[in-house]
């Protein structure tokens, strides 16, 4: 069984390791002082589908990312690790998209590049909105079952796919037709280490977006490897390529309006201070077996 | 945290030698396998871009991974069960996410399935691996005995075991047993041929086999029966596939807990005869035994760098009398005397790989085609440079571990006397350095004659020609002052006569010549890279001086006449 599969995912800034500087003085994320990771829960779908691949070969995995040019950093990260190859989904008007934009242009995508796609694995969110909603309504769109909170693919055989899930307290082993989609929880397994020989192969490969303005693969160093490698040529798509309706795309696209931006600071409300007295203490034990938060 | 990219000076080390167009010409036969292999670099600029991208895999594997585990490992250590070795449960993760980033087989050519980087850039990573896992960096660079096969057994072999190791199967070397230890000559281990089934078998024991329970075992043993020293042991190849070895039990140690050490009995196990017999031990395990040394003098810089980390983190941290403890100058020194000695030994370590890597390529070469007369000439000069460096780039990096992470404990007070801190383990861990593949006192011995044939005094000579900055033409001349107390030193050992004597004596010179050329490499390093070794410089000199002037004072008091005080029944 050779299986299509691809793999959603985002460049994010990383906002696990924030600074002082880490918010502009207007409440927005000042991306600068971030920098560019592969969102980590992605990562995860991605080692989902690499474990597939190991064990159908002549699977292909491919990764589907929208953003600017310096995301395809994305997709080399991928390949790194083992992925095929993947697109770039770049066009200015893919700018300023929700959830429901988002979901839109990747569902589009990949009806256009790969309309017989037998899963869709993304991770569970992205670490800058925390929404968890473009796995499942890229799902929608395509008319695709979905399976949500993934911990492990546990099989795949005769066109269905058995998935342990996490939910509250425990896990639950589910079971779907393929295709359908996937998002994966950041508690799955992580995603292999970059291979260096792959690194070593694919470290040049560039999409066209990341040349410098007006240059062009014959004029890059070691032209003559782009003429013979086209794997070192990161593919893109932009609206046209994917005919996808302008209305719904990115801020045109996007019902969410972001009315104000406010920083919160946690402030205790109500403080009691307490002796070491026997009194005090034995007043606390009680109030807090009263909450049933000891005892 | 990035154990390589976060390291500028090991960066530099790859980069800043002029050997190093000349190494990766060589090792890429002139990029001939640019158009066969993807992976292969098209020219020298794209062979260093790739080693320092492959490098950044490393630093970036020990740092989230590896060294993340190496408390746990430590604590867990490996288990023998049935006669197998289990290694701790985070051993497994460290092994599995080096093979799955395609560290293994190294320096081996494409065609085996091996990434062909050159001794220089595994050095690097062996460092960087030791840096978060002494103990794992023995499983992992094990790996390097690959090249003993590669070099002396036939092409059957080759190509039933390298692309093997380059999946990422383990090695051991399979050497001492309880009375062959540092005397490899008594060796006892029986090979006997076995006419019926015409193959060779091991019948007897091993013991602190490191990794012993590997997939593939290079194994010294007796195969010319009646014959008690090195001249009747040949070397062989035991493939665990075909069974016949287990593992009676493993060693408690002090350190290197992740490391399993083996006591291994051999039951008529079947092996292959690796290249010529008799030539086991004098010339396999010698080259076997290089290559470990070399790899033990990357393991003791590894651990140099984490206790100079540690101790700085510690340092910068800790405050008593109102101030961080780094701002006291007693505190300080200790720190500025560990990056002294780190930064000196890592120069070694690497001028010594730079020179073992020209000689392996133009040997490898001479094995395709006859080399030029210009080429045997190289060959010639690199091989007896590595030899001459091997030991002393082993026995000094190894002692410097020591002293380092001793200062390391020091630093952290009574904090680094409990098993809470990094500091306690990597102090044990780094004592074996300095015993294992040759004691100090046996890096001496292979290391004097380059005393005394005038070896080190020719390069120490030459380095002294090479340009500095102005701003260190002192510490030139210093430097020099010292190579004339070295000389001087070798002549009135040399004059005596006396073998008691020299062999006395051959530990302090073998010092003095460490000082002098570690002072050199750093006066190099420092001219190219003043916001890099400036410092190092400085107090590394001051250290060397000092250390010659010790030294000095001991050979002078050492006289025939006075042996007799150092004679203990």
């Amino acid at each position: 069984m050779k299986l299509n599969i691809i793999v959603l995912a985002k460049q994010v800034p990383d906002t696990r390791n924030v600074g002082p500087d880490a918010m502009t003085p207007e409440g927005t994320v000042n991306r600068s002082a971030l920098p560019a990771i592969f969102n980590p829960e992605d990562l995860n779908a991605l080692e989902q589908a690499l474990r597939l691949k190991d064990q159908f070969p002549g699977t292909t995995v491919n990764v589907l990312t929208m953003g600017p040019g310096r995301a395809a950093e994305v997709i080399r990260e991928a390949m790194y690790r083992g992925a095929d190859g993947g697109w770039l989904l770049t066009d200015r008007a893919f700018a300023g998209a929700d959830t429901l934009a988002t979901s839109y242009a990747l569902a589009t995508a990949i009806k256009h590049v790969c309309p017989n796609v037998d899963l869709v694995i993304g991770g569970r969110q992205a670490i800058d909105g925390d929404t968890a909603q473009v796995g499942p309504q890229v799902a929608e769109k395509l008319g695709l079952n979905q399976i949500t909170y993934t911990e492990e693919v546990l099989s795949l055989k005769d066109g269905r796919i058995t998935v342990v899930r996490h939910i509250d307290g425990g896990v639950e082993t589910v079971e779907s037709p393929i295709p359908c989609v996937l998002t994966v929880n950041g508690s799955a397994a992580p995603c292999r280490p970059r291979n260096v020989k792959r690194l070593m192969k694919f470290k040049r490969a560039l999409a066209p977006l990341e040349l410098a303005q007006g240059t062009t693969y014959e004029e890059l160093p070691y032209a003559d490897q782009y003429a013979k490698k086209q794997y070192l040529k990161i593919q893109q798509l932009t609206t046209a390529d994917i005919n996808a309706d302008l209305q719904q795309c990115g801020l045109a696209g996007s019902p969410t309006k972001v009315k104000a931006v406010q920083n919160i600071v946690f402030k205790a409300k109500e403080s009691k201070t307490l002796t070491a007295a026997d009194a005090d203490i034995n007043g606390l034990i009680q109030e807090l077996m009263n909450e049933k938060i000891i005892g | 945290m990035n154990y390589y990219s976060d390291i500028k000076e090991i960066q530099f080390e790859l980069e800043n030698s002029p050997l190093m167009q000349r190494i990766v010409e060589l090792k890429e036969r002139n990029f001939a396998d640019k158009d066969q292999y993807d992976e292969a670099p098209q020219d020298f600029a794209d062979a260093m871009d790739s080693y320092d991208k492959v490098l950044e895999v490393v630093g970036d594997i020990i740092g989230n991974i590896v060294a993340p585990n190496a408390e746990a490992v430590d604590a867990e250590g490996p288990h023998c069960e049935g006669g197998r070795v289990r290694y701790a449960e985070k051993t497994y993760e460290n092994l599995d996410a080096m093979r799955k980033a395609g560290l293994n087989g190294v320096t081996m050519p494409r065609r085996y399935g091996g990434l062909n980087l050159p001794v220089t850039v595994y050095t690097a990573a062996n460092e960087i691996v030791s840096a978060g896992d002494a103990g794992f960096e023995n499983i992992w660079s094990l790996q390097d005995c690959i090249e003993t096969l590669y070099c002396f057994g036939n092409e059957e072999q080759r190509q039933k075991y390298i692309p093997r190791v380059c999946k990422g199967e383990t090695m051991s070397m399979d050497l001492t047993e309880p009375d062959a230890g540092s005397d490899l000559q008594s060796v006892m281990l029986k090979a006997t041929y076995d006419e019926e089934n015409q193959c060779w078998r091991l019948n007897g024991s091993k013991r602190f086999i490191t990794n012993g329970d590997s997939d593939i075992h290079l194994v010294l043993a007796r195969s010319e029966t009646g014959t008690r020293d090195g001249r009747g042991l040949a070397m062989f190849i035991y493939d665990k596939r075909d069974g016949g070895v287990n593992v009676r039990r493993i060693e408690n140690k002090l350190g290197i807990h992740g490391s399993p050490t083996c006591e291994l009995v051999y039951k008529n196990a079947k092996c292959e005869l690796c290249g010529d017999r008799k030539l086991g031990l004098i010339k396999y395990v010698m080259s076997l035994m290089n290559g470990a040394r070399l790899g033990i003098a990357a393991q003791s810089v590894g651990l140099s760098q984490t206790a100079y980390n540690e101790a700085l983190a510690y340092a910068r941290d800790r405050k008593q009398f109102g101030k961080a403890i780094i701002e006291f100058p007693a505190v300080a020194e200790m720190i500025s005397n560990i990056k002294a000695k780190l930064d000196a030994g890592r120069a070694l370590l690497y001028q010594t790989a730079r020179y073992v890597d020209i000689y392996k390529a133009l040997e490898d070469i001479a094995r395709e085609r006859k080399l030029e007369p210009e080429e045997r000439q190289e060959l010639k000069k690199y091989s007896r440079l590595a030899d001459a460096f091997t030991p002393l780039a082993k026995g000094m990096n190894s002692e410097y571990a020591n002293q380092n992470c001793y200062d390391c404990i020091q630093v952290h007070g009574g904090s680094g006397f409990m098993l809470e801190y990094t500091c306690q383990r990597i102090y044990r861990d780094a004592r074996i350095t300095s015993i294992y593949e040759g004691t100090t006192q046996l890096q001496t011995v292979a290391a004097i004659r380059y005393v005394t044939n005038g070896m080190y005094s020719q390069v120490i000579e030459e380095m002294l020609q090479e340009p500095v900055a102005a701003e260190f033409e002192g510490y030139q001349a210093r430097i020099k002052a010292m190579s004339e107390k070295f000389n001087a030193c070798t002549a009135a050992v040399k004059d005596a006569q006396n073998d008691e004597l020299h062999d006395l004596c051959a530990r302090h010179l073998y010092e003095m010549a460490g000082d002098v050329i570690m002072s050199l490499l750093l006066l190099q390093n420092a001219t190219k890279a003043p916001e890099l070794f400036a410092k190092s410089l400085q107090v590394y000199v001051n250290l060397a001086e000092a250390d010659v002037e010790k030294n000095n004072a001991l050979v002078v008091r050492m006289t025939s006449e006075s042996i007799e005080n150092y004679r203990q029944a």
